[in-house]
Parts: C-alpha cells; sequence; structure tokens
C-alpha cells in the first residue's frame, strides 16, 4: 500500500484514506461550443500514460477531503513531490536531474 | 557434451535451416512413445531463436497471446510468412502469462458479442489447430448477482445476448448453488447471492500453453520469434509512413508494424507520436495452494470483486481488481487481494483456512469505455491492437485472426471494424463496462 503526504493536512497517511483522480493538468476547454471533434477526443480520452515520472491528482477522500496533485514515478511508484490545486506543475526535467544526484 | 551419446532423434527434432519448412515433431501417441524410450529427454526445441533479419514485411511488437496469434494466422490464411515478432522479455511473460484464464463472451454489445464469439469458436478446436494441448476447459463461467441492480443488470445481458445467438442463461440463487455446491447462498451475507448469469460453454484455457502453442504454431510457417529485443523507436519516412524499427540488437526495416503491446502501448505508440485513450494499472491475482478437485466451475463476483476457479494441478486461481493508480511496476497494493480474499471467504466458507501460495501483478491498457482498440492509426503502416485491459485473454484467438486480416489486407476485418481508434473522435464507443467484469 502506498504511503501519501497530503499537502493540506502535512502528514502521510495509508493509501485507503485517498482516491486517485487521474491525469493533472488537463485543463476544460475554455470555449467548448468551437472545439473540434478531435478537440474534444483530446480532452476526454487522450491521455498521456507516462512510464516514469506522472503528475497526477489524488482527493485526500477519508481526511481533509481536499484534492490535491503529486509527481509520482510509475516504474517504482514513489513519490517524488506532492503540492497544493492552483500551484504550477513542476519541471519533470529537472527533477529527473535532481533525482539522478 | 562428453560421454552422453549423440542421438539420432535429437538431431531430427533440431529446427531446420531458415527459409524451409521446419521439420518439427507433431504431438501424437507415436511421439510420445518413441520419447518415451529416451525418457523423455531428446524432445526438440518447440521453436528456433533466430537472429534479427534486416527486414521484414510485417514486424509484430510484443510477443504475447494476442502477437503471437496474429503472427500464427498472418502465415497460415495469409500466406504472409516474413513476419517477425519482437519481444522485450520472454515470450508469453506479459499478461499472457499473468491473467487468470477466463474465457467467456456474454458482453453486451452487438460489436462484443461478435468479437469475442468469434473467439469463442476458435477456442472449439483450437487444441486441434495448433496440435498443442491448450486445455480449454468448457466449465461455465457464473457471474453472481448480489443487488437488485446487478440482477437487472445481468438480465438485460442475458437478454441480448440470447437475441445475438449468445449462450447465456439466468439461474436462481438456489440453481446457482446445484452448479457450484460451495457457494454460500445464505440471506446473512453482508451481499447475499441473489441469481446468476451462467455460460456454460465458458471456461478457462491454460494461458501458458495458448502463447507456447501459437509461438509453435508461428514458427513452423517461417516466423521469427525474437525474444530479448526491446523496440527503442519507431523510424518514419519523410511521407510519415513507418520504415522500420529500433531495437536494442539493431534497426529492423519493415514495411508494416502490428503494436501488441498490452500495458506499454502508450509507450510505445509515443515512439511513433500518436496519442492513445489508455491508462495502464495493476492488476493482481493469487494462486493456494493446491488441493483435491472440489470446485467445479469458474464463479465471478463484479459486485465484491472476486473471482475464482481452480485449475487443474489444483490451484485455487483467484483475481483480484485493479489498484486505482496508473503503474508499469506489475506490482500492486496487499489491500486489494485482502479485499478479494475476504470476500471469497464470505462466499466459499469452505475455503477460510486455505493458504494462498504466491501473488502477482500485470500490468493492464484500459480503455475508457472498457472495449479494445484493433486496426489502423492515423500514421501509414503502423497498426494497432491494445486495449484489452483486464480481460482479453479469452479474445486470443479472435484477436489475432481479425488482427492479422486487417494487416495483411490494410483494412480491418468486418469483426474488428467497429473496434477503431477513431471512435474516440466520432463517439461511438463500445461501453463494456458493465461487462468487463473488473472493477477499475
Ligand atoms: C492478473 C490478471 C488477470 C487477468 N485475468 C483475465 C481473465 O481471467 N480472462 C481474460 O480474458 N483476461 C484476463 N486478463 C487480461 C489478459 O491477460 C490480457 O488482456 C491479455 O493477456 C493481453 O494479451 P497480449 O498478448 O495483448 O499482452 P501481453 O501478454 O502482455 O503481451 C505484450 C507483450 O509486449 C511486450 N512488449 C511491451 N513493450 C515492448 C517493447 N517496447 N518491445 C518489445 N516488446 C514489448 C511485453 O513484454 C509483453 O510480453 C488478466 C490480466 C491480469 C494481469
Ligand atoms: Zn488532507
Amino acid at each position: 500500500m502506498l504511503l501519501i503526504s497530503c499537502p493540506y493536512c502535512g502528514v502521510e497517511r495509508p493509501e485507503i484514506e485517498f482516491r486517485h483522480a487521474g491525469e493533472a493538468h488537463i485543463a476544460r476547454p475554455a470555449e467548448p461550443s468551437k472545439l473540434t471533434d478531435e478537440e474534444w477526443a483530446e480532452y476526454l480520452y487522450m491521455r498521456t500514460n507516462p512510464k516514469g515520472l506522472m503528475a497526477e491528482r489524488w482527493r485526500h477522500t477519508h481526511g481533509c477531503g481536499r484534492f490535491f496533485n503529486a509527481i509520482r514515478d510509475t516504474v517504482s511508484d514513489k513519490f517524488v513531490t506532492v503540492y497544493k490545486m492552483g500551484e504550477a506543475k513542476p519541471d519533470l526535467d529537472q527533477l529527473l536531474v535532481e533525482a539522478a544526484q | 557434451m562428453p560421454g552422453v551419446p549423440k542421438r539420432r532423434l535429437d538431431l531430427w527434432l533440431r529446427p531446420g535451416k531458415k527459409g524451409r519448412q521446419r521439420q518439427m515433431s507433431r504431438f501424437n501417441f507415436w511421439e510420445l512413445a518413441k520419447n518415451a524410450l529416451s525418457a523423455h529427454e531428446n524432445w526438440g526445441r518447440q521453436w528456433r531463436a533466430p537472429e534479427p533479419k534486416g527486414e521484414y514485411d510485417v514486424v509484430i511488437i510484443g510477443a504475447g497471446g494476442h502477437g503471437l496469434a496474429t503472427a500464427y494466422y498472418l502465415a497460415k490464411e495469409h500466406g504472409v510468412t516474413n513476419v517477425a515478432v519482437l519481444e522485450k522479455g520472454w515470450l508469453g511473460g506479459g499478461n499472457t502469462g499473468r491473467n487468470t484464464t477466463i474465457v467467456r463472451s456474454n458482453y453486451l454489445w452487438e460489436e462484443s458479442e461478435g468479437l469475442y464469439d468469434h473467439a469463442m469458436d476458435l477456442w472449439q478446436n483450437l487444441s486441434q489447430e495448433l496440435n498443442y494441448n491448450v486445455m480449454y476447459s468448457a466449465r461455465g463461467v457464473m457471474m453472481l448477482a448480489h443487488t437488485i441492480h446487478d440482477v437487472q443488470v445481468f438480465k438485460r445481458h442475458v437478454y441480448a445476448n440470447r437475441l445475438a445467438g449468445v449462450q447465456n442463461e439466468w439461474l436462481t440463487a438456489e440453481e446457482a448453488k446445484e452448479y457450484c455446491p460451495p457457494l454460500n447462498i445464505s440471506k446473512n451475507m453482508r451481499y447475499p447471492v441473489l441469481g446468476a448469469a451462467l455460460q456454460r460453454k465458458a471456461g478457462v484455457a491454460r494461458h501458458d500453453a495458448v502463447a507456447w502453442g501459437y509461438a509453435r504454431g508461428a514458427d513452423k510457417y517461417g516466423v521469427d520469434i525474437i525474444q530479448n529485443c526491446a523496440v527503442t523507436g519507431i523510424r518514419r519516412g519523410a511521407d510519415g509512413a513507418v520504415e522500420g524499427v529500433e531495437t536494442s540488437r539493431g534497426f529492423i526495416r519493415a514495411k508494416k508494424i502490428g503494436v501488441v503491446a498490452a500495458g506499454h502501448t502508450t509507450t510505445v505508440m509515443d515512439m511513433a507520436g500518436v496519442r492513445m485513450p489508455l491508462e495502464s494499472y495493476p492488476l493482481q491475482a493469487l494462486v493456494s495452494e493446491p488441493v483435491k478437485p472440489c470446485f467445479p466451475c469458474v464463479v465471478m463476483s463484479n459486485t465484491i470483486h472476486a473471482y475464482m476457479s481452480q485449475s487443474d494441478k489444483g490451484e485455487l486461481v483467484i483475481g483480484a481488481g485493479t489498484d486505482q493508480y496508473i503503474s508499469y511496476s506489475q506490482t500492486g497494493g496487499l489491500q486489494i487481494p485482502a479485499h478479494t480474499i475476504e470476500a471469497i471467504c464470505e462466499l466459499f466458507p469452505m475455503f477460510r483456512r486455505m493458504r494462498m501460495l504466491r501473488n502477482w501483478g500485470g500490468t493492464v491498457d484500459v480503455t475508457p469505455d472498457r472495449s479494445p482498440i484493433i486496426g489502423k492509426t492515423p500514421v501509414p503502416g503502423l497498426f494497432v491492437n491494445c486495449g484489452w485491459g483486464t480481460g482479453g485473454f479469452k479474445a486470443t484467438p479472435g484477436s489475432g485472426h481479425v488482427f492479422a486480416h486487417t494487416l495483411a489486407k490494410g483494412e480491418p476485418h468486418p469483426i474488428n471494424a467497429p473496434f477503431t481508434l477513431d471512435r474516440y473522435r466520432t463517439g461511438r464507443l463500445i461501453d463494456e463496462a458493465a461487462a468487463a467484469a473488473v472493477a477499475h
């Protein structure tokens, strides 16, 4: 079971307190009526599904109840960092360089 | 080896030179008797371990059951024999060798009924077709209903299936217990059994044997199966069409490429710049210590996340649900199988004291509508067969058969025509979330 840090509660808790909520930073279309079918498919269905670092959303369902973002390595399942909603996505290439040091 | 006499039989069984039709032993009573005389030490290799050639008509990425079946039918039904199947690990070591081997075809929509029942037809005679015992056992798959909602959904499936000529029937709880005596149908359970949908000709098959049988069959037609050969890039020409694949064993030119890489499909398609509607999740299974035959069929429970059968070795083969996060680790959290075991103990109290032997995970590629993608891609010469998620073993023969057609003709077979990548743009999804039977 994963151990996950909630950036709002500031504590590390077991995975069963959380719900995974999919890939992070997928922006809702600003003008939905202007979207082509291709753009809708991209927004609704296409996913990065990376093997390596992934930006993803979690919800601390059985804690504070809030959504937050995390960077996790999908090969080792290790969390690299967690951050609050609205904060910018970290530079994944930079994180990789730091991890290598 | 010094001291060991060179046996003529061994020479005879050794693979022939490339390009020639290989001389390979058929499994039959005569061969068995002959090999018994030398204590079964001289059965030959079942397939070659060839060096990659510089160029192939078709390169298939991924030697799971689906990729190997594709190669077999390409050679056998379409005469396309200049084919390589490239595998980064060992053949059948992906989800093919990790699944719980349930074979059934009672999906909801006509498109799926066509696809899965096509596979069901091929299962019937597959051991004879491949001259390899895939141990297909039509012992029946029973899917339990625990809530009013389950009852309504399963009855809808039964009616839809029967209209389409696909076997499926509704059983009361008592009839379900008659079919599977270890089943607990007490009214006091947290999720009592309200009834079940039964497909009698559904059952199980030996997963490894399916991969090995197709590998042996494809090799016989001259297909090169190249293990320990990871595809690291897809090279495209100025016109955008595929030229070949970069691999850990060098560049291999290819006129057509078929990607059959299950959980790694996104990674491979990224190499060609094609975005996919896939997410890769861990899916776990476990087996118990072996016991005498005591469990006659396959029982699945969607609602409480457990399914089980007994292998011919005697182990209970138990499938759990997917973990909630994307992962390529081929492992998952212990709470997932623990939850499944709780459900198994409630459904089948007689197994409460069984010990579990092994637990493992695979990486399953899940689509938004829980149906596979089999067909062309926006890149000329690049084809994909993926998205089988938690339930593609059952489709292995049918999937390989229609994908071989697609690769050979450049156009889909009528059976896989609806399963395009383009359906996520047009909106013609084939939603099998209810029939897929594993909670994602
Ligand atoms: C625990 C578990 C239980 C399951 N239970 C069932 C069940 O009861 N019934 C059912 O119908 N289905 C079940 N499934 C699903 C089923 O196993 C899969 O849908 C099916 O086996 C997929 O077959 P495949 O040949 O497409 O994939 P795989 O067997 O995974 O083959 C893909 C191959 O591609 C290779 N590959 C990937 N990337 C590369 C690369 N870059 N270069 C070269 N090779 C590469 C991999 O190494 C792998 O061998 C289960 C799956 C799991 C994990
Ligand atoms: Zn919290």
